[in-house]
């Protein structure tokens, strides 16, 4: 008999499904065998990112505010995974919902955000979330029936992690000395870094971050940067830059050494994690992996050696 | 000398080059030669008390200096140093450089 039995449980909707995602060891991936390494399958939530856990906290801050009337449409910047979350989480309790997207997202996004019933709007790639961001708050500004939660800007984000994703880990590895995630609004490093800081002050918290084409940095002046308001510099221990291909390779060792299909953002948090293992004497790393391949399949990264131009034109993260 | 690559929204200021060079032994002393090397440069990157702007991040090897000893990082014989504008996370195109 392998396994226990559970005792029978039933969720009264998808939104209850998410979160508790399993921590699983990926000993034959990591290369430095003194150095215990896991990874964190967000993957497994139900539609498929961390970013559930985040949605759900956003919605039930929107309801509790009690901002949400019956012309209320809740819009959101995203390039892709809040906004799948929500429109699953929205679709379920009845509201509306539009999501800013960049226009050179993968065409799965697109597909499941349509099927979930949401309306999109696009943003120019060119300038990346940023400009998602930017025009989210605008139409907030010129139209009242726009309810926005602001992943960047709302501390129900990290509070999301705090609550769930770093009480899983704390609970499933209570060892874990690094942690390293992908830094896109800063949630998941802020919220689980501050729990696991909690329980061990010594913990080390590390960034994963994509380096950025040219094409991406369409900004006019560095005026027009953006350090997103709930990202607190301090919580961190360090920050990696890591290149799309590094990242595509590595969630290729991934699946064929552990038969995890992560995407492209997880490769980045493996190739850090890497780097970090390499250089301890031993230790336990946790690496929270965001998502999984499947939403990335359409552009044919894994069985192919995409060039660099192609990447380049892709909002993968 | 090190090799430094020049983010797009700054080549103004370096003539249109994606990479310059510049000397130092840490992380300031470079940047403080690359601006008396490209005047422009200044402003953006330090402000007015000598600290880096709040919308750059540097890189030395990968890693941003910020969480290494700063300005006083050490860059060693065989640095390579990034210049990034802060930008928002999932912002995408990233590449394989």
């Amino acid at each position: 008999m392998t396994g226990t039995v559970a005792t029978p449980t039933t969720n009264a909707s998808l939104i209850d499904a998410i979160g508790n995602t399993p921590l699983v060891e990926i000993s034959r991936f990591a290369a430095n065998p003194r150095v215990r390494m896991l990874a964190k399958l967000e993957g497994m939530n139900p539609t498929g990112s961390v970013k559930d856990r985040v949605a759900r906290h956003l919605v039930d801050g929107l309801e509790r505010e009690d901002r949400l009337r019956p012309d209320s449409i809740i819009l959101e910047p995203s390039s892709g995974n809040t906004g799948i979350s929500l429109a699953m989480i929205c679709l379920i309790r009845g509201y509306r919902l539009t999501v800013v997207m960049p226009d050179n997202v993968t065409r799965e996004r697109r597909q499941l955000l349509e099927i979930y019933g949401a309306s999109i709007i696009d943003s120019p790639g060119a300038i990346g979330s940023n400009g998602a961001i930017e025009m989210a708050r605008r139409l907030v500004r010129e139209d009242p029936r726009y309810v926005m939660a602001d992943q960047y800007a709302n501390l129900l984000n990290p509070l999301a992690h705090y609550e769930t994703t770093g009480v899983e880990i704390v609970t499933d590895c209570p060892s874990v000395e690094v942690f390293v995630a992908g830094l896109g609004t800063g949630g998941t490093l802020m919220g689980v870094g501050r729990r696991l800081r909690e329980h061990n002050p010594s913990v080390r918290i590390h960034a994963a971050e994509p380096m950025p084409g040219e094409a991406v940095q369409g900004l006019r002046s560095l005026d027009e940067g953006f350090v997103p308001e709930i990202f607190d510099a301090s919580t961190i221990d360090g920050r990696h830059l890591v290149t799309t291909a590094e990242s595509i390779e590595a969630t290729r060792r991934l699946s064929r050494t552990e038969g995890i299909f992560a995407g492209v953002s997880s490769g980045g948090v493996l190739t850090v994690a890497s780097r970090l293992a390499a250089a301890m004497e031993s230790g336990t790393i946790v690496a929270l992996l965001a998502d999984g391949g499947w939403k990335y399949l359409s552009e044919d990264l894994w069985l192919s050696d995409p060039d660099d131009e192609r990447l380049e034109a892709l909002n993968l993260w | 000398m090190t090799s430094v690559r020049i983010p797009p929204v700054l080549r103004v200021h370096v003539d249109g080059q994606k990479e310059v060079d510049a000397t130092g032994g840490t992380v300031g002393e470079l940047l403080r030669d690359l601006v008396g090397r490209h005047p422009g440069l200044g402003e953006q990157l330090l402000t007015a008390d000598g600290s880096l702007h709040r919308f750059v991040n540097i890189y030395l090897n990968g890693q941003d200096v910020r969480y290494l000893a700063g300005l006083d990082t050490s860059i060693g014989d065989r640095g390579s140093v990034i210049i990034l504008p802060a930008m928002a996370g999932g912002s995408g195109r990233p590449t394989g450089v």
